[in-house]
């Protein structure tokens, strides 16, 4: 009992944080190609593509967030204090882009300081997400069941270059999402643009798997001692043939294989950060059991999300088969 | 220069919750008014309740959209700049915010979309469907985070054990003493704050001249709920001030500026609290109405702030005013509504310009009242976090007072941007009007082709902040 509510736990913000990245990934996707897209009407296209559901998406930042308070509140006061600036920084950048879906539309025909904001703050959001993603990756001081540290131990090379791995990563998955959602030049955009994104993401996937073990040696160790690296080699692999799979169907002209692809993809990079890391929540030193919260809270919390969490994902799915098809031109409220 | 964590830490979540609660007030509210006018228009076919549900969707969308932007901030503050606290509490409370994003975040968040973008694409009443749901879950959010905010000032149903809680009982965790209180006045306050938006609205249409049909209905419409919710907010703020003297009396001691608990209490109607001579200066005040209202007993005594600790007194001269600004207006907003009721029984409701002119300025007034009622409950609740259980001090984060202040400095300056633009949109909605259709067709939809005369028109017509005021109401559509 006390041994798997944290372990269903984690699983269960593993997959909020996964569904968060997907989800919200594809929208602050789409923004960091604003610049790219030259017209208004494009630009237009691209926001209305994403509109409905950008709110929705958001709020599995919030369960991710809040989730971790509910279920290892010790990790979330250890987290948040460690990471205080990129944290703050980037929930401010998400004020900016989340403002941008309804000043942009109304400031007009003067909006384009909403549209430096909306790419803006979607790019510094993104990249801030990634340098919180490798600051905690790369380990985080605790003394006393508190941070330690000073208030820039996050900042290092890898945190910064895991940051513009994100970037990058994102922009992919709007890129895919306009070629399956728009036609026409945004359509065009995106076909463009995905092709060089995935070897840019592949890249840095590359040199993450690298730069970790050499890095950490508890990923090293987790990887490359008998018998893990005979169990986990199918995992590069796999993404090596996906990210094929994704380059051939852009040439081809496919519209809906690149996009789910590049999560697959995604997932892929997910399933090796997890399994480098498990079952450390705030690595270096305390799992999922050093940090969970009292099974009374846990249990209370799960029960109630045993029900809802299927409610939730079925209205989710509601709207997007609502929304489905490709974007019509003037679609939209304003 | 040397910076103090927890003083910096209080003042930035001051402000980040004050400008938070702006936007919840007002969608909590709107949400409900779209609903109630889209299940009119089913009931009753009457296009002008169309007409207005889409207007004021479009204004509940701004203001829903900066409600979750700066929202979201407030939910990892408390790890950031509270961390000490979630360690504390996250036991008890923090599920109760976990079921606030299960149960309402995500229905709001959701069904918004149908609201807004649903129209081309669904039948009415799933769009009005959509609408109630929406506003449900605006009101069960504020039920979950009202429940955990109520726990820090009446906890109860907990244990506490090497310095952290832990639940005991859940019902009594949720229901905690001054929940129901606090919730029933919250969930008012913002249906009566909207309601004074409404009547704003509809009297500045009128004194213009225009939209005719609909400044008449919004000004009914909104006349009947003050009229309502303005006297029974009044009543339940009473109720809520007496639950209040059971659990937390230092903060009615200090809310009426009351020292010595020995003597019966006046009411206090102007004064100037001294904590060093513990009297307060310049009184005006109805000797025994205190105890009359507070103990229901001419003679009756109640804790005053001499019975208290000084380290456990809350700012008196805060509390004191705060607590007058709301109840001023909340008497304020009584005589509004009855004024109204008055006019409507005459006929002249619609016609006269003194009711209109003054109604026309009501907007802020719920909102300023909401934000002094929050720093009454929560000023009141200092020096503690979590009523008798941890000090403000003891909850803050191990974070140095130069970050939280370079944070500070950027949530004041992003927010009042941020604030300041979107109150100028929603004065440019306003003007608009509800029959802005045709204003959208030129200006707002994607996707046209642009002819350059179309081009020059907008750039006519359209204007920045800062180059002078907004269009004037009467100027014509365009
Ligand atoms: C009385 C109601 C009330 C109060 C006291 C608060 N909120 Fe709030 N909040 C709402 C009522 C609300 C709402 C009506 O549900 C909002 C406002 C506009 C909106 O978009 O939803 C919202 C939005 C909102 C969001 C974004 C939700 C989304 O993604 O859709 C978050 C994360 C929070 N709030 C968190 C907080 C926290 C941590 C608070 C306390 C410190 C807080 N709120 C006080
Ligand atoms: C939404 C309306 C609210 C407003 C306007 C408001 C206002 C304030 C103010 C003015 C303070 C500073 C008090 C001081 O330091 O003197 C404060 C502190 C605080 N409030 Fe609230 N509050 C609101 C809701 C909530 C809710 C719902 C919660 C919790 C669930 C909450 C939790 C806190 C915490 C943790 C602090 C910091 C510690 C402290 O200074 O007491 N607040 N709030
Ligand atoms: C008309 C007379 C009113 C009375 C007697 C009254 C009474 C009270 C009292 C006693 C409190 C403090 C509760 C505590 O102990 O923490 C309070 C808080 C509050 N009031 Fe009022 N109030 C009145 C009007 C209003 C109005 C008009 C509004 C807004 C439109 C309002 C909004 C609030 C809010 C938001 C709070 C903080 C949340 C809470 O603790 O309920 N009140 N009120």
């Amino acid at each position: 009992m006390e041994w798997y509510l944290p372990v269903i736990w984690a699983g269960l913000i593993g997959t909020a944080v996964a569904m968060y990245v997907i989800l919200d990934g594809f929208d602050l996707g789409i923004a960091i190609l604003f610049p790219f897209a030259r017209r208004e009407e494009e630009r237009d296209v691209m926001m209305n593509s994403v509109a409905p559901f950008w709110d929705g998406n958001e709020t599995w930042l919030v369960l991710g967030g809040g989730g971790l308070w509910v279920a290892f509140p010790l990790a979330y006061s250890i987290i948040m204090p460690a990471l205080y600036l990129p944290v703050i920084g980037m929930l401010l950048a998400l004020v900016f882009r989340g403002v941008a879906f309804e000043f942009r539309w109304i400031a007009k025909p003067r909006h384009r300081k909403w549209d430096i904001a909306f790419a803006g703050g979607s790019i510094i959001a993104s990249f801030l997400q990634g340098v919180i993603l490798g600051g905690l990756l790369q380990g985080v001081a605790v003394e006393d069941r508190q941070f330690a540290g000073g208030p820039f131990d996050w900042l290092t090379p890898f945190s910064i270059f895991v940051g513009l791995s994100v970037v990058t990563g994102y922009a992919l998955l709007g890129a895919t999402w306009l070629i399956m959602r728009t036609s026409g030049p945004v359509q065009d955009l995106g076909r463009r643009l995905a092709p060089t994104l995935l070897l840019v993401v592949m890249a840095a996937m590359v040199v993450i798997s690298l730069w970790t073990p050499l890095a950490i040696d508890r990923v090293a160790e987790r990887w490359f001692s008998t018998p893990n690296i005979f169990l986990l080699w199918p995992i590069p692999l796999a993404a090596v043939l996906v990210a094929y799979i994704v380059w051939r169907a852009i040439g081809q002209g496919r519209e809906a294989v690149p996009f789910f692809g590049t999560i697959v993809l995604f997932l892929l990079g997910y399933a090796g950060l997890v399994i480098s890391n498990v079952p450390y929540l705030v690595p270096p030193d305390l799992t999922f059991w050093d940090t969970a919260a009292a099974p009374a809270s846990q249990i209370f919390f799960l029960m109630g999300t045993i029900f809802l969490l299927p409610l939730v994902l079925g209205y989710t799915a509601f709207v997007y088969w609502v929304f489905r098809g490709k974007i019509a031109p003037g679609e939209g409220y304003h | 220069m040397e910076f103090d964590p927890v003083t910096l830490a209080r003042i930035q979540f001051a402000f980040t919750v004050s400008f938070h609660i702006i936007f919840p007030a007002f969608t909590i509210g709107l949400s409900a008014y779209i609903a109630v006018l889209l299940l009119m228009w089913m009931r009753t076919g009457q296009e002008k309740y169309h007409r207005l549900a889409r207007f004021w969707t479009k204004i509940f969308a701004i203001s829903f959209a900066m409600g979750v932007v700066s929202g979201i901030v407030l939910s990892y503050q408390f790890g950031t700049n509270w961390s000490r606290f979630s360690e504390f509490s996250g036991n008890v409370i923090g599920p109760l915010i976990g079921y606030e994003v299960l149960m309402a975040f995500y229905l709001e968040a959701t069904f918004l979309g149908i609201l807004l973008f649903g129209w081309n694409r669904l039948p009415p009443w799933l769009i009005t469907l959509a609408s109630v749901l929406v506003a449900l879950g605006t009101a069960t959010s504020a039920f979950w985070i009202l429940s955990a905010n109520s726990w820090m000032q009446t906890p109860a149903g907990h244990e506490v054990r090497d310095g952290i809680a832990y639940p005991v009982d859940w019902l009594r965790v949720i229901f905690n003493p001054s929940f129901p209180y606090r919730f029933a006045h919250m969930l008012n306050a913002a249906y009566l704050t909207t309601a004074a938006v409404v009547l704003a609205v509809g009297a500045r249409y009128l004194l213009a001249g225009r939209h005719g049909e609909e400044s008449r209905t919004m000004l009914r419409m909104a006349v009947g709920m003050i009229a309502v919710s303005a006297p029974l907010q009044l009543v339940i703020g009473d109720l809520h001030g007496l639950n209040t003297l059971e659990h937390q009396p230092v903060k009615v001691a200090a809310m009426e500026g009351h020292w010595s608990g020995e003597e019966p209490g006046h009411l206090v109607l102007f004064g100037l609290p001294d904590e060093e001579e513990r009297t307060n200066h310049f009184e005006i005040a109805i000797p025994h109405l205190g105890s009359l209202i507070l103990t229901h007993d001419w003679d009756g005594t109640y804790p005053g702030m001499a019975d208290f600790p000084e380290d456990e007194w809350p700012p008196v001269v805060n509390v004191f005013f705060t607590f007058r600004l709301m109840v001023g207006i909340g008497l304020l907003l009584i005589a509004t509504g009855f004024w109204g009721l008055y006019l409507w029984w005459r006929g002249r409701l619609f016609d006269n310009s003194l009711f209109l002119r003054t109604a026309s300025y009501m907007w802020p007034l719920g909102f300023v009242a909401i934000v002094a009622g929050w720093f009454v409950t929560e000023q009141g609740r200092q020096p503690w976090l979590v009523h008798g259980l941890m000090r403000t001090v003891d909850g803050v984060s191990p974070v140095p007072g130069a970050s939280v202040a370079s944070t500070l400095a950027l949530f004041v300056f992003i927010y009042g941007v941020v604030f300041t633009m979107g109150i100028f949109y929603i004065n440019r909605l306003i003007n608009r009007g509800p029959m802005g259709e045709a204003i959208e067709a030129a200006a707002g939809l994607p996707n046209r082709p642009m002819s350059a005369a179309e081009e020059a028109a907008r750039e006519a017509t359209g204007r920045e902040p800062g180059e002078g005021p907004g269009r004037p109401l009467t100027a014509p559509k365009g």
